[in-house]
Parts: structure tokens; sequence; C-alpha cells
């Protein structure tokens, strides 16, 4: 009897709305307005924080180097191919670098295309489950080394047990060991947005090709890898794009000398190589070898800002719409 | 089709083979399939004649759809998925482990439920299951006939070159159908093929498959009972056991599953008390 | 029509293609197996160089010319500082924009603007962030090549993939629970403290962790920010000069002496170390967390 009294009392309070505060429909009070109006503003603020950061990117590379197309021509920048900045009759064409990390790059991605690519197609098509499951992670550790550590591991083992014994007259420093070496690095890259770019084909695909009489390779090669085409074009200018501007490996094992050379068994000196071994030493600010340091690093961010567009276009361009 | 099949029950194995002077051509004999654990389809035999359109009819979950992917071995690529029984092409089951199933594929041709055409030219879709199989004729040609056969020339001779992913969604089918053609395989199966496609294109396939059987023997399985009605001249109804799995309750000609059936399920089904 | 009973077995076509299916089956293979095993050689390689330089003195001796006294205390300490300094500065600011664009922003202009702008950043060479904190942090605010330059700098270049994960972790946040708050008469606000941030916090705290795991191991920038070899003291201060591991092991390992590439393995054992630690963290964190859910 008395529990039904309270409960009746406690609906006619409810009814009543005097527990609650004030609940207008036009708003709520002033005061949680304004502080979820300076949260918001915060938050907006660290998102912001982004465009800050790339806004100073810009600034910092276009001032300096602006500084430093004040002592020497775009001209000579681009088109001389002697890079002697600490000589006292300096010379300032950046194109050895450029050609050192290219070299590099190129081999790079010639190792891991067909590594990373046949890898991707293993994982997709063939692999049971299980083993996916434990090898692709796996891939990732590999990727998540530390450069500096492949770096250890491009001078100790690859370049003298492995690069030098199987090219003849190969120097311990060279841009093939470093490019094989930066390979390795991106072969996780390609193998795991490739796959991912195939694992997104509709089945619908893989079924019919199957349907039609087709072995494995064929579904794989004809049908699913076209298919798939924009995100594996993607992942390989990603690709390219990381191994442009890696930096420890090239430092300790392409060589530390700009060299305007088309033999990559040779010592080469790559844009990134060089910025690290400028930085190493003091250098004033307002002296044009700080300055060489922005313009080589906007060459450089220039060239991998190119590449990111482009796979974003490739992406954007060749995408097929299933329905 | 004139010709009106006696009645019999499917079971029996004498069955459709005396439909009129068709032979059998496909025949599924005590089949279970698991997944995994699970039983998805139990005690179900069958024949499957020549130069018909045999349906399979009955309600979700039945297994209609995984008895047709054994016909061509389609469930090989799902790994759980484990066969038991016979399927037999002629007299040779193709379950036989010196079988191949890329052999079997591409003498059991199949179309889906969803439009699956290549992100290739039309052109290409239609000559790439011929070209991988060895095919040595005049390609042109055979894409052509395929397309005329599929009802789908007369659309797209001025765009060969366009993507397939440019046509329609009856279109397209129309595509996967040519494409399977393109193969000269024995045997058609059908996966709801309309499902995916609106009432016009799905009456144009239906024509379509009329016209297709005269030279191919087609399997449909259908979830829509009126079009198993209007397409087919022998109908298989699939139920669910206690277990669960699915399995044939009775096969026979089309008209009469419809209109007198003998399992009462069949009967519940079609008059739509369940299902 | 007769019966043909043409053999499945396939033609010799089929034989064909399917002994070129089998060897292109092994080529794969074996291209997916040469990663790992480079990475097999890579730690064996490395282990072996290096194992016999860890012990106690290792972690407590000062850079040295000899190679015998040379110990990584100075560059485990610096580590220890500027990753302390890269959390607490990325950890709020990346959950507080990812929270921004994932669950506050309008569909607009400028959220399509700043989301297309992280993409990018993620993908800028690390060495071009060393030169942002070269010049703007070091330079124009004449922080010297201190601590605080370098977290800065390691912050800025991590921020992109702790908002990227951060975000994937609020998508994954059912939109009901979002649905749910609201219509008890919520703020967005609220809904996000009590409830959407609660539930993302495993894979927030996972995503932050990897990231931080991928700065633990950059060398490029902090050279490029003044961090050097041959210290004799450990970091005081925001002000301080620093080292740090990868500097170290770089500096060991580009010296023509054997013994300090073997002491430079012996650091790359002590930083690998670390870093499987923070990925084994990250890991169990996730499953604990994914555990309580389903309980």
């Amino acid at each position: 009897m008395a529990k039904s009294i309270a409960q009746d009392s406690l609906a006619a309070r409810l009814r009543s709305n005097e527990l609650y505060a004030a609940r207008p429909l036009t708003g709520s009070s002033m005061e949680s307005r304004f502080s979820e109006r300076v949260v918001r503003g915060l938050l907006f603020i660290c998102a912001a924080l982004s465009i800050l950061t790339t806004v100073g990117i810009v600034l910092i590379l276009f001032v300096e180097t602006i500084g430093f197309f004040e002592r020497v021509s775009l001209w000579e920048f681009l088109t001389v191919t002697e890079w002697t900045p600490l000589f006292n009759n300096a010379k300032y064409g950046v194109l050895p670098l450029v050609a050192g990390t290219m070299w590099v790059a190129v081999i790079a991605i010639a190792v891991a295309i067909p590594i990373g690519l046949s890898a991707a197609i293993y994982l997709s098509m063939y692999a049971p489950r299980g083993v996916r499951n434990v090898i692709k992670p796996a891939l990732e550790i590999l990727a998540g080394i530390p450069t500096v550590v492949l770096g250890y591991f491009a001078l100790t083992f690859i370049s003298p047990e492995f690069v030098q014994r199987v090219f003849s007259d190969t120097r311990l420093f060279s841009a093939l060991a470093a490019g094989i070496t930066v390979g390795i690095l991106i072969i996780p890259l390609i193998s795991s947005l490739s796959e991912d770019a195939l694992q997104a084909v509709p089945s619908g695909l893989r079924d019919g090709a199957y349907a039609l009489g087709a072995t494995k390779l064929e579904v794989s090669t004809r049908v699913m890898v076209p298919a798939a085409f924009s995100g594996i074009a993607a992942s390989i200018i990603l690709a390219l794009s990381r191994a442009i501007g890696e930096t420890m490996i090239v430092v300790l094992v392409a060589g530390g000398t700009p060299n305007w050379s088309a033999d990559p068994r040779e010592s080469m000196q790559a844009m990134t190589a060089y910025i690290v071994q400028i930085s190493s030493g003091d250098v004033p600010r307002g002296g044009v070898e700080y300055q060489t340091l922005f313009a080589v690093g906007l060459t450089l961010f220039l060239i991998t800002l190119a590449l990111n567009v482009a796979s974003y276009f490739i992406v954007k361009r060749f995408r097929e719409v299933y329905e | 089709m004139t010709a009106t099949p006696t009645a019999r029950r499917a079971t029996d194995t004498e069955t459709v083979r005396s439909l009129n002077g068709s032979e059998t051509i496909m025949s599924v004999e005590d089949l279970k399939v698991y997944y995994g654990n699970f039983l998805a389809v139990t005690d179900t035999s069958m024949n499957v004649p020549e130069k018909r359109i045999t349906s399979l009819i009955g309600p979700s979950g039945c297994g209609k759809s995984t008895v047709l992917k054994t016909f061509n071995r389609m469930n090989d690529l799902v790994a759980v998925a484990r066969v038991e029984g016979r399927v037999n092409y002629y007299d040779k089951n193709i379950y036989d482990p010196d079988v191949d199933p890329v052999a079997v594929r591409a003498r059991i041709g199949m179309v889906f439920q969803r439009p699956n055409p290549f992100p290739k030219s039309i052109y290409d879709n239609v000559a790439w299951g011929a070209k991988i199989n060895g095919y040595k004729g005049n390609m042109d040609e055979l894409v052509e006939r395929s397309l005329i056969q599929a009802a789908l020339w007369d659309e797209v001779k001025d765009k060969l070159k366009e993507s397939g992913l440019s046509l329609s969604g009856g279109q397209q089918q129309r595509l996967c159908i040519a494409r399977t053609i393109a193969t000269q395989p024995d045997v058609i199966l059908m996966d709801e093929p309309c499902s995916a496609l609106d009432p016009i294109s799905t009456l144009r396939i239906e024509d379509l498959m009329r016209e297709l059987v005269e030279d191919y023997p087609i399997i449909i399985v259908t979830h829509n009972m009126q079009q198993a009605a209007r397409v087919s001249d022998i109908t298989a109804f699939m139920t669910l056991t206690e277990g669960r799995s699915g399995t044939l309750a009775e096969m026979g000609p089309t008209d009469e599953i419809f209109t007198s059936p003998r399992d009462p399920r069949t009967e519940d089904y079609i008059t739509g008390k369940v299902g | 029509m007769a019966v043909q009973a043409s053999p499945l077995k396939g033609s010799g076509n089929l034989q064909r293609r399917k002994a070129v299916g089998t060897i292109a089956r092994g080529a794969f293979f074996l291209a997916t197996m040469f990663g790992l095993v480079i990475l097999a050689i890579l730690l064996i390689d490395i282990i072996s160089d290096g194992y016999t330089w860890v012990d106690r003195d290792f972690f407590t001796a000062l850079p040295s010319r000899f190679p015998e006294r040379a110990g990584i205390k100075v560059a485990l300490m610096g580590t220890l500082w500027v990753m302390g300094l890269t959390a607490l500065i990325t950890f709020p600011v990346g959950v507080g924009a990812s929270i921004y664009l994932q669950e506050f922003a309008p569909r607009n202009r400028i959220t399509a603007i700043i989301e297309t702008n992280i993409a990018n950043l993620a993908g800028v060479p690390s060495i071009v962030y060393g030169l942002l904190g070269l010049g703007v942090f070091v330079e124009i605010m004449r922080m010297g090549r201190s601590v605080i330059a370098g977290s800065l700098t390691l912050s800025l270049l991590v921020l992109p993939i702790v908002i990227i994960a951060s975000q994937e972790a609020l998508k994954a946040v059912p939109d009901s629970i979002r649905q749910g708050g609201l219509a008890l008469g919520a703020t967005r606000l609220q809904v996000v403290r009590s409830h959407v941030l609660p539930s993302a916090m495993p894979g927030i705290l996972t995503g932050t962790i990897l990231a931080l795991s991928r700065a633990i191991g950059e060398t490029a920038p902090l050279i490029v920010v003044g961090a050097v070899a041959f210290l004799t003291f450990t970091p005081e201060g925001l002000d301080s000069q620093f080292s740090v591991m990868p500097i170290m092991i770089y500096n060991w390992t580009a010296r023509p002496q054997e013994d300090f590439h073997s002491l430079a393995a012996g650091g790359i054992i002590v930083l690998l170390a670390v870093l499987l630690a923070m990925n084994m963290t990250a890991i169990l964190l996730r499953n604990h967390f994914q555990n309580k859910q389903i309980q």
C-alpha cells in the first residue's frame, strides 16, 4: 500500500517536471552551449593544425629556396651536371643528386614490383586463410623495421655478401646495393596494398571467370589483376614515392659523393643523403649551404607531391564502378 | 514445346530418360553437401534432361543454389564446402579424383545472380572464355554469333570496344549469357539470373532461355514461382528437413508440379501457405 | 543426341595451362616467402653480430671513441625524452582532430580540404619534416637543437598517422550508440565524451602506439633538426641538446671500424626490443578490449 502511494507521488512529480531543470525547446542554458562551442573550437584547431603544417612546409621551403635563387640561377640549378657547393669554385647543378635518387628508386621499384605483386596474388588467391593471416602481418613487420636498421643490414650484409658477389665490379657503396635494399623495404607496401585491391574486386568477377573454365592463374592474372588495376597502380606509385623519400638506407650505402654517372654499380649521392650530410654539420642560417638544403628539399617535395597527386588521379580515373 | 513429358517422381532413376526422347545429361545421386559441420543439402537425387529447362525452386535456405553449384563444381571455391554422393555428367562422376574442375566448368557454363561482366570491352568479355579454352576459329565470327544468340547483337554491334560495365543491368546479364555461350558449353546453369533485373529485362531473358534451350539444356534456380512456371519444362521442388538441411521433395513436369503436386509440402509452398 | 563420353581430364591445351599454373603458383609462393626470408636473415645477422655487446655496461656507458667503453645511456635517455614529449603532444591533438573530423565537421569544402591534406601529409618524406623543424622550430622560433624542437618535429610527422587511425576507430563505433544518446536529449559532445570515445579508445590507443613505434625509429628528421651522436650528458630539460637511439646506431654504422659495427648491432637489438614491446602492448591492448566487449 505504502509503496504504491510512493509510486503515485513520484509519478505526479515526474509529470509536473519539477525534478528536471527547465528544458525549453529553443535551446539549453547559455553556459552549456558556450562550453560546447569552446570545445568544438579547440577540436577544430587540432584538425586545422594539419593545414598549418602544410603551409609551414611549403613556406619554409619556398622562402629559403627563393633566397638560394638570388645567388644561383634556376638555369644552373636545373641543367649543370655538377653539384659541389662546398668547393671554392662551387657548382650548383642538382642533376647528379636527382640522378642518384632516381637510380636508387628505379632499381628499388624493379625489385619490388614483381616480388610484391606476386606475393599479393599469392596471398589473395592461393594462400589458405590461416597462412595468409600469419604471413601478411609478418610482412608488415618488415615494413616496420626502422630504415637505419635496414641501412646497417645493407652495409654489413646485402652489399658485401650479395651485391658485390653477384654483380662484378660493384663498389661497397653503390646505388645498386641501396636500390635493392630500398626495394626490400617497399615490397610489403606493394604486396599489402595490392592485396587489398585484389580483395576489393567483387567476387562475382572471380566466379564468372572460373565458370568459363579458367584456371586459377588465368583468373588471377587476366581478370583479377586488371580489375584491381587502379589500386595496384596506386600502390606502386606510393611505393615509388616512398623510395624517393627514403633516407637512411641511401645515406649509409649509396655513397656520399654526387656522381653524374650511368653506372649504378658506382657510388652516388641521393637528394636525401645530401640533406643529411650537410645538416649533420653546423650550418648557419642565411648561408648558401643552409639554403641548398631547402632547394634540394623543395625539389624532393615537388617530385613526391607530383607522384602522390598522380596516384590520386589514377585511382579516380581508372576505378571501375561495379554495379 | 508441344511435347508434354509424363509425370514421374524424381527419385525414380528411370524418370526423365524416357521424356519423349530426351536423354539424361546430368544426374545427382544421394547428394550431401556440408559447409563445415553443417549439412546444407541431404538425400537429393535427380535427373536433368537434354533440351529442357529444369528449374529448382523452394523456400530460401533450401539449398537450391548449393545444388546448382555442385553441377559445375563451383562449390570447390568455398573452402569449407564438402560434397558426398555422385554428380554425373553423362555417366561420369564429376567429383571423381581424376576429373579436373576447370575442364568441368569449360563444359558446364554458369550465369550468376548479379550480372558480373569483366571490366573489359564487350568484345573481350565474349572472346575471353573462348580464347583461354583454346578456340582456334575466327574470333570475330564467334563473338557475333554468340551476341546474336544472346539477343544482344543489335544493341551493341556499334560499340564492341566499349566497356561491358557501360551496359544496363539487363544487357550486362545477356552479355554474361553470350560469354557463356561462346565457350560452347553442354549445359548452362543459371543462378537466379533475373533477380537483380527489372520486369522488362526479365521477360527478355526468359524469351532468350526458350530460344537457347534448343541448343543447350538449362538448369535454373529461381525464387520466383511464376518464372519457373513460365519458362521451365521440369520443376524440382526443394524443401527443408527438420534439421534445417535442404532436400528434394519432388520433381516432375512443371505443369503437374504446379497443378497437382503429390507432396503436401509442395502444395503448401505453391499455394503460399509457407515460404 | 549421341552420348559423347568426352573425358573430363582436359585436353592437351588444358594440361599445358595447368602446368603453367603450377609453375606460377610456385613462383608466387617463393615471392611471398622472399620478404620473410630476408627478415629472418636480418634478425639472425644482427643478433649474432651484436648480442655480446648487450650487457649492463652497454646501458650505463656514455659514448666513447673506444668501442669497448661505449654505451647507449645518452641515446636511450634522449629517446625516452623525445618519445615521451611526442606522445604528450600527438595524443591530445591527434584525438582532438579526429573527433572534430569524424563527429562534428560539417560536410563542406573546408573539411574535405583538411582530410585530403592529412592524407597528403602522410606521404611527405620524413626528411622534409626535418627541414620544417630546422627552419621553423630551430631557427625562426630559436629553440635551437633541443629536445623540444626534435619532439615537435616528430609530432608533426606522426600526427597524420594518429589522426587517420583514430578516425578509423571512431568510424567503427556503430551509429546506433550515437542515436541512442542523442535520443535521450544529450548534446553531441556529451554523446562523444561518454559513449563514442570510450568505445573507440582501444582502437585509438592501438593506432597511437603504432604511430609512436614508427617515430621511435626515425633518424633523418632528427639529424636535420640537430640531434647529435656524441654527447656526454643526458637531457635535463626541454632545451637540452640530445641524441637518440637511431642516431647512435647510424653514427656507429657509418664508422669504418668493424667493432663499431658490432656495437651498432647491439644498439639495434635494444631498439628492436623496444619496438617489439610497443607492438605487443598495442596488440594485447586491442585483444583485451575486444574480449571485454564480447562478454
